[in-house]
């Protein structure tokens, strides 16, 4: 096989762009097509400062990567879990990440812990709330990201979020028509208010296995092992289900995510049979639905935000 | 050649030479969920594989949110 472009020994063949690329060519590609993300979504600028969430695996290092290489402000904010054998592990390949390749176009590496912060690790954390790890990881670290982008002045929140991931929440949401969800699938989310971050995703027209391969291709080392917490997730399943329709018809995945992306951006919502005025914006939505926690300030929709809610209740489930 | 497998790691070895995709179909992996690295080097679907290589298969793909 050989690259489409300068047709020397290719490395990487990607059948739904019905294309093969040497090395050179598919970084190419792949600064091409996050360039397109961040142009067509209006993610942000030159100027603007980003931080960049990155857990040590291989879409948030190779989305930091990417972004120092096009020339963007870009730190990183690791949020430290406390799982054993786990964490400290995917801390060491972020910090590795930091001290080699980050410095040189000087960016820095943030690290949240969150056994110094909320007393535990998120396993234990779980364990006092009677709550699912993953559901009670999910809210810390979207806290904490937020936390720290708004307090340190950041203009934009970076994920590297790619369209396994994004295709594979759609088909979740869509199953269980979880209509209010699909609202947030969106690759760029405004700041809808103060206290907000504006929050992007960067490699959402990038496929995971083209994300690992810009990782390898680039010596980026990252943790191969998955956080142990992920075993059996409904989302492996349905990107195991999807990887199976795109090796049947390349392709499929990106009509999906993306005609999604465009049918939003067309239509107005169809109310209940009758003519609806045009829907709201998300951000207007959000600005009728969210004011201060009283706690914290972060915006929620709540007299108390979900994080604070979840403190109180670990506070209360660790004295008794 | 030897072939490196995760999830759980083990090593298994298969007789070349062989075909890449003809190697992931053998032992039932999409493409689409893995690459497949010789030595240090990515190599695409048609590459042949020779009995002296020394093979990973890591897969791609992730959990969690
Ligand atoms: S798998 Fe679950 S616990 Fe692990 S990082 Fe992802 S959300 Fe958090
Ligand atoms: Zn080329
Ligand atoms: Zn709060």
């Amino acid at each position: 096989m050989n690259c489409k472009k300068c047709t020397i020994k290719a490395v990487i063949g990607l059948p739904r762009h019905n294309a093969a690329f040497c090395k050179a060519c598919f970084n190419e590609f792949v600064l091409e097509q996050v360039t397109r993300a961040i142009k067509g979504e209006r993610m942000f600028g030159r100027d603007d400062r980003i931080l960049v969430a990155v857990s040590g695996g291989k879409d948030s290092l190779a989305l930091w990567d990417i972004l120092l290489k096009l020339g963007y402000k870009a730190d990183a904010l690791y949020v430290d879990l406390g799982i054993p054998g786990y964490s400290t592990k995917s801390r060491e390949k972020a910090q590795r990440f930091a001290d080699g390749v980050a410095r040189t176009h000087e960016a820095k590496l943030l690290i949240h812990k969150v056994e110094e912060e909320e007393g535990a690790g998120i396993r234990e954390l779980a364990d006092l709330i009677h709550r699912p790890t993953c559901s009670t990881c999910g809210t810390i670290k979207r806290y904490q990201f937020n936390r720290a982008a708004v307090e340190q002045h950041y203009d934009v929140m970076a994920t590297g979020h790619n369209l396994d991931d994004e295709a594979s929440r759609l088909l979740g949401n869509v199953l269980h028509w979880q209509e209010e969800y699909l609202d947030k699938q969106g690759p760029s989310l405004p700041a809808s208010v103060e206290g907000f971050a504006k929050k992007v995703k960067p490699l959402y027209r990038l496929s995971e296995r083209e994300v690992a391969a810009y990782s390898v291709l680039n010596r980026i080392d990252y943790i191969v092992d998955e956080c142990p917490m992920a075993k059996g997730s409904k989302m492996l399943l349905y990107k195991d289900v999807l990887n199976r329709l795109e090796t049947e018809s390349p392709g499929t995945k990106q009509a999906f995510y993306c005609g999604f992306l465009e049918k939003q951006a067309r239509a107005p919502r169809q109310g209940s049979g009758q003519a609806q005025p045009a829907p709201a914006s998300m951000a207007e939505k959000d600005r009728a639905t969210l004011h201060p926690c009283a706690t914290c300030s972060q915006p929620t929709t709540a007299e108390i935000c979900s994080y604070c809610k979840m403190m109180a209740r670990a506070k209360a489930g660790s004295t008794r | 050649m030897k072939v490196h497998l995760s999830h759980p790691e083990r090593q298994v070895e298969v007789r070349g030479p062989k075909r890449v995709k003809d190697l992931l179909r053998d032992l039932n992996l999409i493409m689409e969920a893995h690459l497949v690295i010789r030595g240090d080097d990515l190599v695409t679907e048609d590459e042949l594989l020779k009995d002296e290589d020394q093979v990973e298969i890591r897969p791609v793909i992730s959990g969690g949110s």
